[in-house]
């Protein structure tokens, strides 16, 4: 079996492992792991359990009980699970439509809704029409989800809106916008958390009640819309 | 079953919610699963069934028609109708018996199951309680006074009360030896070469202490600070139930069962899962230090650990067939 160079796989405890594809975050990198999602969703083997995409990783929960008494009785559950890993991912992968929908999404960045915004706008030096067509007019690739249940670390943002990650967490509204170095998302609940919040969408992002209840997915492409308060009342 | 006075924190769980993590829904599911299953082992029940996960003070509760339950975990000295009742036995109780929960003697979360189980819906395959989101569980939230559980059974346990009040049924689970132990198996981390040889020595050999900020998302420790290599900031990867964070004050967080998905802070070691009942039974204040250890023995210890479990389980059956 052929090495794949580019990755390195380790244990994440003794019921999962991780495979990274180093630690600098890009597009390509992130790809990879989408690419890793694809291989395993199609090919699954025998003692899976989920998968856990992040910016650069994919890791893969297994049971390791399952495996010892059915499939491995000889080796470690973790020497069974990193040789079906290797074997999967030099598997020719088919990438569907749905791994690269794109979803709009309505946002009001009035500051009377949004009073946290002035921080952002002092921080960078922009004005608010300029915070919304930065903020607008590209489409975040979704890297990954994680923190809250729904949430999604979307990016990159343009540099002239950026703005690092608060010291200390504030209380944020369910549907608040944030900005985080070079990343945007949006809590799906209200939580604390240290994003800077410059809008807020009356989308949920979050709805236990429904069949799916994260609105996004790792993979997805979003763009941002602006709407006024009037919109977002009555959305 | 009725509760008629709130504890502290007590919620339906099970074994976890699989499959959601991928869209930042964690697992939630029992502290110490190892307790749950074998309450629902000696009660004939799947050992993945939901039951309550007890904190003290407890609630108190009522029971509102027979049934047979059994409690394991922690020793909360356990009294029905003001009379002491055994742990990791099954009790038959009747309509009006009262379960109170007398002191804390033992452990940190005891477990309460019925025969044939809670009749609550499952939320994306689970009942497990999943605090943060609201959902799950009974009513997405701890229990509260009032609150009454559905429940799943299958015949009139009323039949098996010999005399007017509980009855308890003769097989039992083996009391588990170690819940007071102090030493914790982890497995080396991705990230252990980050702390200094200092800071290894220090992760080793240190006796750490469970600090107040300890709960059902992680417990944070107390010691002496563990230095660590100057080092890139880490992009945000899975974390799970078990896995030791360090944090940047050079401190540990142990991330337990309702543990958020991702992390971006170094990972020194992960605790076995076979020892994971032992931490979810300890309270603040307790003393625990880390052994180094390889997965060839945290496999081992997990398949024991199964192996008892299905010993049990057969042994269990074989006492309800005489129960027709």
């Amino acid at each position: 079996m052929q090495e794949d160079e580019s990755y390195e796989i380790f244990p994440l405890g003794d019921q999962a492992l991780t495979v990274c594809w180093g630690n600098r975050l890009s597009d390509a990198a992130n790809r990879e792991v989408g690419k890793g999602v694809a291989r395993f969703n199609q090919a699954p083997f025998p003692g899976m359990r989920e998968l856990v995409p992040a910016y650069t990783s994919l890791t893969i929960y297994y049971d390791p009980l399952y495996i010892r008494q059915h499939l491995a009785p000889a080796k470690t559950a973790y020497t069974y699970v990193c040789e079906q890993v290797k074997r999967i991912l030099n598997q020719p992968v088919q990438i569907t439509t749905a791994s690269s929908r794109l979803i709009r999404i309505p946002v009001c960045y009035d500051p009377q809704l949004v009073p946290d915004q002035e921080h952002l706008l002092t921080y960078t030096g922009v004005r608010t029409e300029e915070l919304i067509q930065w903020h607008t007019e590209r489409t975040y690739r979704v890297y990954m989800m994680g923190f809250l249940p729904g949430f999604a670390y979307m990016g990159e943002v343009d540099e002239r809106i950026r703005m690092p990650r608060k010291k200390q967490p504030v209380p944020a509204a369910a549907g608040s916008v944030g900005i985080a170095g070079i990343q945007t998302g949006i809590y799906p609940l209200a939580s604390p958390g240290g994003w800077n919040i410059i809008g807020l969408t009356p989308v949920r992002l979050f709805d236990k009640n429904r069949k799916d209840p994260c609105l996004l997915s790792a993979g997805d492409s979003v763009q941002f819309f602006p709407i006024d308060k009037y919109e977002f009342a009555h959305y | 079953m009725h509760i008629i006075k709130a504890g502290i924190l007590d919620s339906i769980q099970d074994g976890g919610r699989y499959g959601y993590q991928e869209r930042g829904i964690n697992p939630s599911g029992a502290m110490d699963r190892y307790a749950l299953q074998e309450a629902n082992v000696l009660l004939g029940n799947d050992p993945g069934e939901a039951g309550i996960e007890l904190h003290f003070p407890a609630s108190v509760i009522r029971f509102t028609q027979p049934l047979v339950l059994a409690l394991t975990g922690a020793d909360f000295g356990p009294r029905i109708n003001d009379t002491p009742v055994p742990l990791r036995q099954c009790i038959v109780v009747n309509e009006g018996d009262v379960l109170h929960f007398s002191r804390l003697n033992k452990g940190a979360r005891a477990y309460l199951s019925v025969k044939d189980g809670f009749g609550l819906e499952k939320w994306l395959g689970s009942m497990s309680t999943h605090l943060r989101a609201s959902a799950g569980g009974y009513h997405g939230r701890r229990l509260q006074k009032g609150d009454l559980l559905p429940l799943n059974t299958k015949r009139d346990y009323g039949a098996l009360v010999q005399e007017d009040s509980f009855t308890v049924l003769p097989w039992k689970a083996p009391d588990k030896e170690g819940l007071t132990s102090s030493e914790i198996h982890v497995l080396k981390g991705h990230e252990w070469d980050r702390l200094t040889t200092e800071g290894k020595t220090r992760f080793r050999e240190q006796e750490f202490t469970i600090s107040r900020q300890a709960d059902r998302m992680g417990y944070r420790l107390e010691g002496e600070a563990l230095a660590s290599i100057p080092a890139d900031e880490l992009l945000s990867s899975a974390v799970s139930f078990g896995t030791i964070q360090l944090l940047p004050d050079g401190k540990l967080i142990v991330l337990m069962a309702d543990h958020q998905t991702t992390g971006g802070y170094p990972r020194p070691g992960h605790v076995i899962t076979a020892d994971h009942g032992k931490l979810a039974q300890k309270q603040p204040g307790e003393k625990l230090y880390f052994r180094l250890t390889e997965m060839t023995f945290a496999e081992e210890l997990l398949y024991l650990q199964e192996q008892a479990l299905r010993r049990l389980q057969q042994e269990c059956l074989t006492n309800w067939a005489k129960y027709g």
